[in-house]
């Protein structure tokens, strides 16, 4: 790891969940932002996303959540993906990842003792997220 | 006249067939008995006297051949994560006209080892992630692989960053180093390893196999018979230049030990509202199911139909059923004569093998309900608007029943779920021709697709009648 000349992202909206566009969105901006990205587009499973990381040595997986369901879907992604010699790759959630209005810090806390590096709320741009990767992924400098 | 000869070396038979290329006909075929113990040129030789007494002297200015004779081409497989790349090995080996021995995923374990080492495999195609990807698989699977000091060549078509260091590590082994047939997630590119597999069971199998002195004989061309067979049904259903193929297709070759399905077929999703999971399938795929087959692995097919249905279809009892499969097993030469229970029993097993077959070929949907409504999600190809079913297989061709049987491939309302043809035209090689016009397609396509369409039985449109 470490000597690719791109950070390597997998991203997908998980679950039966079936929006598109911003996985669409998204697609293009962590591409134009000077990642490889492979995208598993909608209705992605967990194992899903854990296959596409191993063979592709996987920097971060990024996981959309429009639905409402996201926690449901994202549980025991943490343990996979451990189990599946992923330990520690970070993981990122964002969208409606929860139904209904919720103090979003109560989510993000409850996503985060999923163990998941970073949780964010409905209408964040990619920005928000790109700089994230950067920080997780210790990209300071680079491609900025 | 201009007349090539083309051979098929089979384990049992070896089938010849005379072609006068001017005039685009077949002049004559014949079949000799060859079993394992025989040389396979006592085989040949034996086939040529009874050609010659069918089309008397000629000298044939070319001569082709394929083989599966001695087991076929076999291959062992090593990939990364079963379902991506170790799945793309299985397709480019199949593809290739391969048997596969053994497959492998993740780290190969010392037990692993053995096993390859007993399987003794003809050629071992090694992969593992894509370019760029993971690197530590199949850099460790080729150390370990260095441990059993290889007699057979190995294949590396995994991430391009990694295979010079696994040609080092298997240095002084008989190494080809190929394009990944995964180079992106999602991508699969077969056709690289599938020439570099071609090319090492021309220059190294055929000598391997005793089939060296036969191939004084030869002008050019060897390859695996499947591989011939897969060559024929692309032709067939694309056609060449100015002459029209018959469209996407799905052949099948019901055989006595293996089934063998090919598919010549886009196979995409056809509607919007269907998402499609898993690696997209080839363009033309061909799958092998090596529990399916009319007498060797006949119980393989009473397994997966359940011996009910053998029942209903063949109009035996089950102590019936039992006591002739148990004789077939033993007796694996024995064909039925005229309308008895033995014919009545090959119909309900060639119809369900052609089921299970097919099914196991074939893509399929399944119906989920999301929060914006019903979505549908396809796994592997859709076939329901393939209009054409291309049928061989003694089972098939030795009974008035063949459209019957064939229909068998078609979808049916009992399993809704698998994407097989609705409804389809169906051809019937009566004279065992595929392979053959397969290794004419190198040097004459044009010649090989008209022939296959004059020769071919046709019969009309059929659905699937037996639920």
């Amino acid at each position: 790891m470490g000597n690719k000349e791109k950070k390597v992202l997998v991203i997908g909206v998980i679950g039966a969940d079936v929006h598109a566009v911003g996985n669409k969105i998204l697609y293009h901006a962590f591409t134009e932002a000077g990642f490889e990205v492979v995208n598993l587009g909608v209705m992605v499973s967990q194992e899903e996303y854990i296959a596409a990381a191993i063979e592709s040595d996987a920097d971060a997986i990024v996981i959309s959540s429009l639905y409402g369901q996201g926690e449901l879907d994202c549980r025991g992604m943490r343990e996979k993906c451990d189990e599946a010699g992923l330990k520690g790759i970070p993981l990122l959630v964002g969208g409606n990842i929860v139904i209904g209005k919720q103090k979003f810090e109560d989510v993000e806390k409850r996503f985060k003792a999923m163990g998941f590096d970073r949780a964010f709320p409905p209408g964040t741009t990619p920005e928000t997220t790109i700089e994230a990767l950067h920080e997780l992924l210790h990209m300071d400098g680079e491609n900025k | 006249m201009k007349s090539v000869l083309l051979i098929d070396f089979g384990s049992t038979y070896t089938k010849l067939t005379a072609v006068d290329v001017e005039n685009e006909k077949i002049l004559a075929t014949a079949a000799s008995y060859t079993t394992v113990q025989t040389d396979i040129n006592d085989g040949l030789l034996k086939g040529l006297n009874l050609l010659k007494e069918k089309t008397g002297d000629i000298v044939y200015d070319k001569c082709y051949a394929c083989s599966s004779a001695a087991g076929g081409l076999r291959m062992v497989t090593s990939g990364l994560v079963p379902e991506l790349t170790g799945e793309a090995a299985k397709l480019a080996s199949l593809g290739a006209g391969a048997k596969i021995a053994g497959i492998y995923a993740f780290e190969l374990t010392d037990s692993d080892l053995e096993e390859i080492e007993n399987a003794a495999p003809d050629i071992f195609l090694l992969v593992g992630g894509t370019d760029g990807g993971n690197k530590e698989c199949i850099i460790n699977n080729a150390k370990m692989l260095r441990k059993l000091n290889p007699k057979f060549p190995i294949v590396i078509a995994g991430n391009r960053s990694a295979a010079s260091e696994c040609e080092k590590i298997l240095d002084g082994c008989e190494v080809y180093v190929c394009p990944n047939v995964m180079p992106k997630f999602g991508v699969l590119q077969i056709e690289p390893v599938q020439k570099q597999i071609r090319e090492i069971f021309l220059n190294r199998i055929v000598q391997a196999k005793g089939l060296s002195r036969a191939a004084e004989l030869l002008s050019d061309i060897m390859m695996p018979t499947p591989s011939a067979v897969l060559q024929a049904m692309e032709l067939l259903a694309n056609g060449y230049g100015e002459e029209r193929g018959i469209g996407p297709l799905v052949a099948v070759d019901v055989g006595g030990a293996t089934t063998d399905v090919y598919s010549i077929a886009d196979g995409m999703p056809e509607h919007m509202n269907t998402v499609y999971k898993g690696i997209p399938e080839p363009y033309a795929k061909r799958t092998v199911e090596g529990d399916i087959g009319m007498r060797y692995s006949l119980s393989g097919i009473i397994d997966a139909a359940g011996i009910d249905r053998i029942c209903t279809l063949s109009g035996l009892t089950k102590e019936r059923v039992s006591e002739l499969a148990a004789d077939l097993k033993s007796h694996t030469d024995k064909v039925p004569c005229g309308a008895d229970e033995l014919e009545n029993l090959d119909f309900a097993l060639a119809s369900c093998a052609i089921d299970e077959a097919v099914g196991r070929h074939a893509g399929t949907i399944t119906e989920t309900y999301t929060m914006m409504g019903q979505t549908f999600v396809q796994e592997g190809k859709n076939l329901t608007g393939v209009k054409n079913i291309v049928v061989t297989g003694g089972s098939l061709i030795h009974t008035k029943r063949t459209a019957e049987i064939a229909s068998f491939a078609l979808y049916s309302g009992q399993k809704p779920a698998s994407l097989r043809p609705k409804k389809a035209d169906v051809w019937v090689d009566r004279t065992y021709i595929l392979a053959a016009m397969g290794l004419l397609s190198s040097y004459y396509p044009e010649v090989a697709l008209r022939i296959m369409k004059k020769e071919l039985k046709y019969y009309e449109s059929s659905e699937q009648k037996n639920q």
